[in-house]
């Protein structure tokens, strides 16, 4: 008798175990390579999985086998010219068996080529990296809601009819009404039987009256409409976390395409990460010159403007926008700022006060200076108030594109670890 | 099998779309074909699956089912990342030697694949798993799909237990010894897995009071005691290296122990596998040759069904040349094949030639000799016996002696009179997995002192062993051992070369 049996519809993935705990066990290397994909490519396009390789000599298993030398008989197909007796020249390579079978035991100069998912290679990519300042969770409006049962009620629509709860206070009715009757009953009984014709009479009266009582426990409704209880439910608003993440950049003169493509990189690398943390995250992109204005992505990075630098301008606009749209009970706001550094050197004052402002409702605000040589104005502008808000308020410099990685590491890793 | 062309009926389907109604008639026209030529197997259960599940049936050794092991990831991880890029198609099937024997047919597969396949591993690889005297001694294919969930339940249990790391860290150390966890040269006692699982129970504490009887410290009888101090110990170098951990080392827990027996099985399970490579696909293939032209032949299939097949068959069996770019060794399909259909010929149509070299076979009924051949050989022995001249020229065979004395390769041997005996002796040693895979044994235990163990290596043509691998190896031997190791390399009972592993090294890099 032979079997049949469609499997297709049975879970795949049976490997996925394993597939975990090879990244477990290559954690190290796999972050190593990681890094060095981030150093390599555009991140735009880091949000897609990736192709990882690794040093194949690294995940070789090992086994007892035999090293170069000795005498080897080898029989190969296919002969054409020789005879017994011919000599050859030993091949490149050396001595040693011929045939190129097994991949993976080969001689670890190959790299073991692999593909991460995109979450895989995000969480790899952030690892041992924290928001910081993390989280308000903020109970939202009405639009997310999920109905949870809250226990039963006496009244509710048929379709939650709880059949359970209603069958068993219909017991405890039903034992409630007859015990009385019930008891009765049996005691007449009992006197009935042990002389049955003693006294007609009394006998009648007795039988009459557990007919009686008969008729009346079986009138006890078996359901009552008391009896019925319902489910009942309740909408309960779903926790979610929301986060804003304000882009600010100088497009002044000074700023040419490189140094927008640093920064943009940058803004790329938090906005996957602060996704990774929030189930909801938007941004709002402000440039400036000496004069700020909220743009769509494409402007923000590519048009060029000229002119001076008012970055005070910026930071009052990222304010209103705040209380605007975004009120800080509600929403995990990041601020995350790019410049060459440069300032109106008068603007100095009213940067710092409007930071000052801003610094108790945002999260986290990240400054990032990109130049070759520091300190430049707004650097000195901004040195105090980090040294005041060392929690919300973090500064470093970038000056190539290998930089930014290890600067975002700085500015977001792990408080204790 | 006289049915000619003549008793033609119409062909069973036209298209190459399969269902489940086809497979069945399919089916049931190979099983009826299959026993009448006599082949004698375990009952089928055919699954089919996507290429996905295939990728996953893959990534364990084949096993449907089997542990958790990093290094299962990771072959899925090679195998996924090749076939998406299309280095790599996937096989057309995977059977695994259990009763039922369970075959894998993939969902994209055309009718004429999947009928191929039925013929090939249902009834090839199957009848090979029920006769071959390795499989039936090595192998109990009743219970190693209980075994196998047993032994998937036990070390998820460890693992809960003792922790993914400590586990892990025995698995890795088994692994790597696999290939000396068999017993080659002791036949194995017939003990069922099904058996086995009941012992288990028993068995933690009964194996730690013989490890413990060993290891006592309290003095005995001076007498006695005296007496054993002379006792080698083992008293006989032991082969099995995974066995003698498993029963000797000193620091063991009960369930690493149980551990090591596991891999240890499942180690003696895959052995007979590696052995008949080229009888088992040689078989496969010469059945699902005949069983597919006799369905031909009864007109149950039509010309564009055999063309297909014809097509794959030879894709197959198609043998680079030694100097092809595509060379990778020689097909372990094409020379099986060629031997069980030579086989047939020396026993319909012998030569003159066969009467000289197979007197015993040549004329004898082919049925009843490939028969005898599949049941009572391995690859080794079976080349040995039955490669034929014809043979040797058909693939036109030679033989390259390597020698690392000497600075120029040699042919040594061509497919001509003089060189037929010895090109079939060079074929049959590198089917021997005695003298592919270094021969290393437990030598000595040093019992009354610090424990040190003495492996021996015997070199087999002077070759030496890899040092970096077997350095790591040694880590691996003394993680499972718990004290230092040694490895002495011997050359016709000279010293050669020997390596150590003492405790700090053990620290070295054993995980990344």
């Amino acid at each position: 008798m032979t079997f049949f049996i469609d499997r297709r519809e049975n879970p795949k993935n049976k490997s996925s175990v394993n597939r975990q705990r090879f990244l477990r066990r290559y954690r190290k290397q796999i972050q190593e390579a990681v890094k060095k994909k981030l150093g390599e490519r555009s991140i735009t396009d880091m949000a897609q999985g990736e192709k990882i390789s690794i040093p194949a000599k690294d995940t070789k298993e090992p086994f007892f086998s035999h090293g170069k030398g000795g005498r080897h008989d080898h029989v190969l197909p296919g002969n054409r010219e020789f005879i017994a007796g011919d000599t050859l020249a030993r091949p490149k390579g050396g001595p040693g068996a011929g045939g190129s079978e097994g991949s993976d035991h080969g001689e670890g100069v190959d790299d073991f080529v692999f593909e991460l998912t995109q979450g895989e290679f995000l969480d790899f990519l952030f690892q041992d990296m924290a928001l910081p300042n993390l989280s308000k969770r903020q109970l939202t409006g009405s639009d997310e809601v999920k109905r949870v049962r809250a226990g039963f009620s006496a009244d509710g629509a048929p379709g939650n009819i709880s059949v359970t709860r209603s069958l068993r206070s219909a017991v405890a009715r039903r034992v409630a009404l007859g015990a009385g009757k019930r008891r009765e009953l049996r005691e007449l009984e009992q006197k009935l039987a042990p002389h049955p014709n003693s006294n007609a009479a009394e006998a009648a009266s007795i039988i009459a009256r557990i007919e009686e009582l008969r008729r009346q426990l079986s009138r006890i409704p078996f359901l009552d409409d008391i009896d019925i209880r319902y489910h009942r439910q309740r909408d309960e608003p779903i926790p979610t976390s929301k986060a804003v993440m304000f882009c600010l950049m100088d497009v002044s003169g000074s700023m040419d395409q490189a140094t927008k493509d640093l920064a943009k990189r940058f803004f790329i690398l938090l906005y996957l990460f602060l996704a990774r943390h929030y189930e909801k995250t938007e941004v709002v992109y402000i440039r400036h010159h000496t004069r700020a204005e909220e743009v769509d992505e494409e402007a923000f990075f590519y048009s060029r403007e000229t002119g001076g630098t008012v970055v005070s301008s910026a930071l009052e606009l990222m304010d209103q926008i705040i209380s605007k749209r975004y009120p800080a009970s509600d929403w995990n706001i990041y601020g995350s700022q790019a410049s060459d550094g440069d300032n109106w050197p008068n603007d100095a004052e009213r940067c710092s006060s409007w930071l000052n402002r801003l610094l108790p409702l945002v999260q986290y605000y990240a400054y990032i200076e990109i130049s070759e040589q520091t300190p430049k104005p707004l650097w000195q502008t901004y040195l105090p108030i980090c040294n005041q808000h060392p929690d919300t308020f973090a500064m470093q410099t970038i000056s190539g594109p290998e930089d930014i990685y290890p600067v975002f590491r700085q500015l977001f890793k792990k408080e204790s670890a | 099998m006289s049915t000619g062309r003549s008793t033609a009926r119409t062909p069973l389907s036209s298209s190459s779309e399969w269902s489940f109604a086809l497979l069945e008639d399919y089916h049931s026209e190979i099983e009826r074909i299959a026993g009448d030529f006599g082949l004698d197997t375990y009952r089928n259960q055919i699954e089919i699956i996507n290429s996905e599940q295939m990728l996953d049936a893959y990534a364990s050794s084949g096993m449907p089912i089997n542990y958790h092991h990093w290094s299962y990831g990771k072959h899925f991880l090679h195998n996924e990342q090749q076939y998406r890029r299309g280095h790599m198609g996937l096989a057309y099937e995977i059977v695994i030697n259990s009763n039922p024997c369970i075959s894998y047919l993939m969902e994209e597969n055309s009718m004429t694949m999947q009928a191929l396949v039925i013929a090939h591993a249902c009834y090839g690889h199957n009848s090979f798993f029920k006769g071959n005297y390795l499989f039936q001694t090595w192998t109990d294919a009743d219970s190693i799909i209980e075994y196998l969930v047993f032994a998937r339940n036990y070390i998820s249990g460890c693992e809960e237990r003792h922790g993914l790391e400590e586990v892990e860290l025995v698995l890795d150390s088994c692994h790597a010894l696999m290939n000396q966890g068999v017993d080659r040269y002791k036949r194995p006692s017939p003990i069922s897995m099904a058996e086995e699982k009941k012992r288990q129970h028993n068995r933690e504490e009964i194996l730690q009071q013989q490890v413990n009887d060993l290891w006592r410290t309290i003095p005995v009888n001076k007498d006695l005691e005296a007496a054993e101090i002379k006792e080698r110990f083992p008293r006989e170098p032991e082969e099995n290296l995974l066995y003698f951990f498993e029963k000797h080392a000193p620091l063991l827990e009960p369930w690493q122990r149980e551990v090591i027996r596991i891999v240890r099985k499942i180690a003696r399970y895959l052995y007979p596998q590696r052995q008949t490579k080229v009888m088992n696909e040689g078989w496969a293939c010469f059945w699902h040759f005949h069983i597919i032209q006799q369905l031909y032949l009864e007109g149950l299939v039509n010309d564009g069904f055999m063309l297909e097949f014809l097509q794959h068959h030879t894709n197959v069996m198609y043998q680079p040349e030694y100097d092809s770019p595509y060379y990778s060794g020689i097909n372990p399909y094409t020379l099986g094949y060629s031997m069980m259909q030579d086989i047939r010929r020396i026993c319909e149509a012998p030569t003159a030639e066969d009467k000289q070299w197979f007197p015993d076979i040549a004329g004898s009924p082919w049925r009843e000799t490939l028969d005898f051949a599949m049941r009572n050989f391995k690859d080794e022995s079976f080349i040995l016996q039955f490669l034929s001249p014809k043979v040797i020229r058909d693939l036109r065979l030679f033989c390259v002696v390597d020698d690392a004395a000497k600075d120029h390769l040699k042919v040594s041997a061509i497919h001509d009179e003089s060189g037929y005996q010895q090109v079939r002796e060079a074929l049959s040693a590198l089917h021997d997995i005695g003298t592919l895979e270094p021969d290393i044994q437990v030598f000595e235990v040093d019992t009354q002192g610090d424990r040190t163990l003495k492996l021996r290596h015997e070199m087999y043509e002077g070759r030496p062993l890899d040092d970096k691998s077997s350095n790591e190896m040694l880590r691996h031997v003394r993680r499972l051992w718990g004290f230092d190791v040694e490895l002495e390399s011997f050359q016709n009972g000279q010293l050669d070369k020997s390596f150590h592993c003492r405790e700090e090294e053990t620290a070295v890099s054993m995980t990344p």
